[in-house]
């Protein structure tokens, strides 16, 4: 297993060899249709080594953090904690953000809660 | 003074790849007592066991120590072994040094270690051994079935064909199971009722075969052969020797408003009444929280229809008490509650159901009369969608750990038998794998597929949501089409892991029986010994030891059956000689051996005894070595260390303990 | 004496969802307990961070429960983004020890903080601590014959075994407050599906796809109006569910049944 593949495993915590292949968690996505990797495949392309495919993928910024995936696994393996652990390989490398404080006026309005921005930076920027 | 043989068994590699057997050998030569010590590689085999023959001719041997597997294993081989050299067989103590040592070490040398300081434990007990004898017991000639179903029911006929009277206890007021509930069987179909009634019938005119429907175990004691067993008869408050099951009574009664058990609560049924038609016996129960008459005084209806003179609202518990020589558990099983699967929105649409009502549903005695029906609306279903492992296959505490091995197989039965009545219904099943193992059921399966159209989706459901036209909306994924699938459903139905019935934990506390984390009955060995359970005299049948289907069931209630007359058909069994026993000098009568014995083999005199010349009357424990197991309970909590346990002396566990702290 | 509890408001609340913020605030006196803010607390940060390794980012929820601690008293948010950080941040400084070492060490406080606090939407406080039955007794404009879908979105209620909140997929806690208001409870199966969240900053599209089956599902099943705790999705059933339900937080019906004048 590369260096990717095991930091992804540690920053989710998560153990990819409990999953039975199942697909709840893709069943159980809203956000199923705009991933071009699906959550049930999450698993498999860290075990594969396909991490840094995982990780540039569209998937990364289309979860929600729900946690449908979490609450529902049957085995406990909680997808959602890899994709955002993906998301944090781009994050954490210097200009791995994908939003900045100029691009903000443009996209909120007067009713934009503070909780969207703070959140969103807390996703898109280191 | 003891001379002591030491055998090293190699167990082919599975002891000699990690531990260095002759180094064993050799260090026991230094021990006290020890005369002999050698390894060979397999001391189980008829050569191995020439060898300890020779060896105690040779050395004039007195006691044995063989490292080897687990006692469990061969304890009974080498104490053979012994006694045809001439050995007494309690003279052999075995030093497992395979599951304790080389299975569970990868270093040679910490293994070689372990293995010297667990013979060496041994051989220290061997120089405190003394030849024990055993007696004899006499064998009761009647088995006790627990559980009425298939499984309590083959058994039961099985063991009567045998020549052998047997109780069957069931706690429902029939027999019959969750066999009489399903509509049709696979992988042949045939009808659930037309192959079990005969059998339940066969049962109660079966002249060694007495039945005790609606009844429990209330109290299990004795042993092997020699079991005593209280059995709760529950007040029916309906006279079975006088009703003529006639149903009238079920007919007038007014509270009808009670949920059918046998129905899965899809419908109702009378306070007075049996659970269905073909019910063996034909003799009606009145359930106490629904009749008006016992709940208010008033009503009696049934008693004033009923022309027997049947019905007896006086009838109170009763607790009988019988004897056996065997006992065997058929507690089956139940589906799982589903209030941790709210995403399949069981609990708020009707429209959403079990397998198991499923049946119902279909069965022509059913809610509907067979009719596939809407339980919302009535409507026949247009769109039925099944899913798979709704519980099963869980690590995530909400369901169970393993596969409940049934529903592949009679989901694809479910949908077969629709798309044959119903073709233009269309069906889908989610699943994560077939698993269709068994003669015959991978074909079953494929005949489903290919024959009958039905849509198979390999993925899961991950929520099923109501809508306000009174549809289901199923959101799934189909792994392999890579897409996300909602399909607009009628109908859904789970195929709910099963589990063992609640009543077997106490039940398995009552026997001594061990039970593992599912709850399900451990068996002796997983593979040689699959319907025994470890407590000598206690059977296993069916779905209580794991989930099986019908054939299996029916295949291990005949093991099972085929083990009890074993047993049955001995005069007197041997037994164990490692029986409890008190010292009246050091006893004080303090009765805290009593109340841990599991076995009620204590009990109290007054003795009068010669304390240094001290005449006095004390009292006294006494142990009654037919039913002492020989388990050490007593031992442990004497606080004056008065209990001793032959074979396992105080002072023998001390010696062990002492030579492995050297 | 009136129960007191340390109160988090989180950023929104005093700003864009001020009136959440003012109703629970005058329902709670109304209703016999007091919401103290804890001082100087800091921004959630809006998402729960999901790597194991971070720390930093958890560091404000912890200040505010060490500060709860102090108190001796319970912690109780209204927002549900806010409960959610803080519910699992604590969780995390009770039972995963590297997180608690790491956060520790850092803020070297006097005494370590090990999840002490218990942490109580304002939900909780209104079912648990007070009863729905009090409130209920309390109500003085009951909201008849209103019929009110609870959104509960996700984060209050997922993942289920350390939020405690409720049975994750058929909960019953928002139904029961509405049902003591006098109102009548409209359950549809997409209270609990996700709003959109964060996403709508980037992807509105996805956001009014996402927001859109909640109001259409509750729309279906009769609802005149829905309730909710948290801003974001108050902001995304507003803005993109392209619907015209009315949206209100919990507290400002709450305040509408006992007859409290909602204005500043």
């Amino acid at each position: 297993m590369s260096n990717r593949e095991e930091k992804v495993l540690q920053i989710s915590g998560v153990n990819p060899r409990k999953c039975m292949k199942c697909g709840k968690c893709s069943a159980s996505c809203p956000s199923y249709d705009e991933m071009d990797i699906k959550p049930h495949q999450f698993v498999s392309y860290v075990l594969n080594g396909r991490t840094k495919a995982l990780a540039e993928s569209k998937s990364v910024e289309k979860c929600l953090a729900c946690f449908a995936c979490v609450e529902r696994c049957p085995r406990n393996v909680e997808p959602a904690k890899i994709i955002d652990a993906a998301r944090q390989l781009n994050v954490r490398q210097r200009y791995g953000d994908t939003l900045s404080a100029n691009d903000i006026p443009s996209l909120i309005d007067e009713d934009t809660p503070q909780q969207l921005l703070v959140s969103a930076f807390r996703k898109y920027k280191r | 003074m003891q001379r002591i043989g030491v055998f090293v068994c190699h167990c082919g590699s599975n002891i000699a790849a990690t531990v260095d057997v002759k180094r064993v050998a050799l260090a026991m030569l230094s021990e006290n007592g020890v005369v002999f010590a050698d390894d060979y590689q397999y001391m189980c085999s008829e050569s191995g066991q020439l060898k300890i023959a020779q060896a105690v001719k040779e050395h004039n041997l007195t006691g044995l120590v063989i490292c080897s597997c687990s006692p469990r294993m061969h304890e009974a081989t080498f104490r053979k072994a012994a006694e045809k050299a001439g050995i007494n067989p309690y003279m052999v103590e075995i030093a497992n040094i395979r599951e304790q040592c080389s299975w569970i070490h990868k270093d040679i040398e910490q293994a070689t270690q372990k293995a010297i300081i667990l013979a060496r434990a041994a051989v220290a007990k061997v120089n405190l051994n003394s030849p024990l004898i055993a007696g004899k017991s006499p064998v009761k000639k009647r088995a006790l079935v627990i559980g009425g179903g298939i499984a309590g029911i083959q058994t039961a006929l099985d063991i009567a064909d045998a020549g052998f009277e047997v109780d069957i206890v069931e706690k429902t007021p029939s027999i019959g199971g969750k066999m009489s509930q399903l509509d049709k069987t696979f992988p042949t179909l045939d009808c659930s009722a037309c192959i079990l009634t005969p059998k339940m019938v066969d049962c109660a005119a079966h002249e060694k075969i007495t039945i005790f429907t609606y009844s429990e175990v209330e109290n299990v004691s004795g042993f092997v052969g020699n079991f005593t067993v209280d059995i709760k008869k529950k007040a029916r408050y309906v006279d079975s020797a006088k009703c003529t099951g006639c149903g009238l009574c079920q007919e007038k009664c007014p509270s009808k408003k009670a949920l059918s058990e046998f129905n899965c609560g899809l419908s109702n049924r009378s306070a007075i009444y049996t659970p269905f038609a073909q019910a063996v016996p034909n003799v009606p129960v009145i359930d106490p929280l629904q009749c008006i008459k016992l709940k208010t005084g008033k009503c009696g209806l049934c008693e004033k229809v009923c022309a027997a003179n049947a019905i007896d609202y006086t009838q109170k518990d009763e607790i009988i008490t019988r004897e056996y020589g065997a006992i065997v558990v058929a507690t089956g099983f139940d589906v799982i509650n589903l209030d941790n699967y709210d995403e399949y929105a069981y609990s708020q649409s009707k429209d959403v159901i079990t397998s198991l009502e499923l049946e119902r549903i279909m069965n022509a005695a059913g809610p509907t009369k067979g009719h596939l029906e809407r339980m919302s609306d009535g409507k026949a279903p247009k769109n039925i969608v099944f899913v798979q492992c709704v519980g099963s296959r869980c690590a995530d505490n909400k369901g169970k750990s393993y596969c409940s091995k049934i529903c592949c197989m009679y989901t694809a039965k479910h949908a077969m038998l629709i798309r044959d009545k119903y073709p233009d219904v269309n069906v889908s099943v989610f699943y994560i794998d077939v698993r269709t193992p068994g003669k015959n059921f991978d074909e079953f399966y494929r005949r489903a597929v290919e024959e009958y159209g039905v849509n198979y989706i390999k993925g899961q459901v991950g929520k099923v949501t109501p809508e306000p036209d009174g549809s289901l909306t199923v959101h799934g994924v189909d792994l392999i089409d890579g897409r996300q699938v909602k399909i607009s459903a009628d109908m859904v139905v789970l195929a709910a892991a099963i589990e063992p019935n609640a009543s077997v934990r106490q039940l398995a506390t009552q026997l001594t029986a061990s039970i593992d984390t599912n709850n399900f009955l451990t068996e002796a060995h997983p593979k040689l010994r699959p319907v025994e359970s470890p407590t000598a005299g206690v059977f296993l049948s069916g779905v209580c030891q794991g989930p099986k289907d019908i054939p299996e069931t029916v295949s291990q209630a005949g093991a099972a059956a085929a083990k009890v007359i074993g047993l049955l058909a001995k005069n007197e069994l041997t037994t164990n000689p490692c029986t409890a026993h008190s010292d009246e000098l050091l006893c004080n009568g303090c009765s805290a051996c009593a109340n841990v014995c599991p076995y009620g083999a204590i009990s109290y005199q007054d003795k009068e005894v010669n304390d240094h010349g001290i005449r006095e009357t004390r009292r006294i424990a006494m142990v009654n070595t037919a039913l002492c197991q020989g388990c050490g309970a007593c031992t442990v909590t004497c606080p004056s260390g008065a209990m001793d346990l032959n074979g396992f002396s105080n002072k023998q566990i001390i010696a062990e303990v002492d030579a492995i702290c050297r | 004496m009136a129960l007191k509890y340390s109160y988090y408001p989180g950023c929104t609340l005093k700003n864009k969802a001020k009136s959440l913020d003012i109703t629970a605030r005058k329902c709670a006196s109304a209703l016999g307990f007091e919401l103290e803010e804890i001082e100087n607390w800091q921004c959630c940060g809006g998402v729960y961070p999901l790597g194991s390794d971070e720390i930093a980012t958890k560091l404000s929820s912890v200040r505010a429960l060490d500060y709860a601690k102090s108190k001796s008293q319970k912690l109780v948010t209204l927002c549900s983004a806010c409960h959610h950080v803080i519910k699992r941040v604590n969780d995390d400084m009770k039972n995963v020890p590297d997180t608690r070492m790491r956060a520790n060490n850092y803020l070297k406080l006097d005494t370590p903080y090990c999840g002490e606090t218990q942490v109580l939407h304002y939900l909780e406080v209104l079912r648990d601590e007070i009863g729905f039955d009090n409130i209920a007794k309390a109500v003085k404009n009951p909201l008849k014959g209103v019929k009110i879908g609870a959104y509960y979105g996700c984060m209050l209620l997922r993942p289920s075994k350390i939020m405690e909140f409720d049975n994750p997929e058929n909960p019953q806690i928002m139904e029961d407050f509405i049902k003591a208001l006098g109102a009548q409870s409209v359950i549809f199966p997409y209270r609990n599906e996700c709003c959109g969240g964060h996403v709508a900053l980037k992807s509105p599209e996805s956001a009014q796809k996402l927001s859109g089956k909640v109001t259409r599902s509750a729309e279906g099943f009769g609802a005149d109006m829905l309730i909710t705790a948290c801003p974001l999705c108050l902001y995304n059933l507003n803005k993109n569910s392209q619907s015209d339900i009315p949206v209100y937080y919990f507290t400002e019906l709450l305040a509408k049944a006992l007859g409290i004048d909602s204005e500043e």
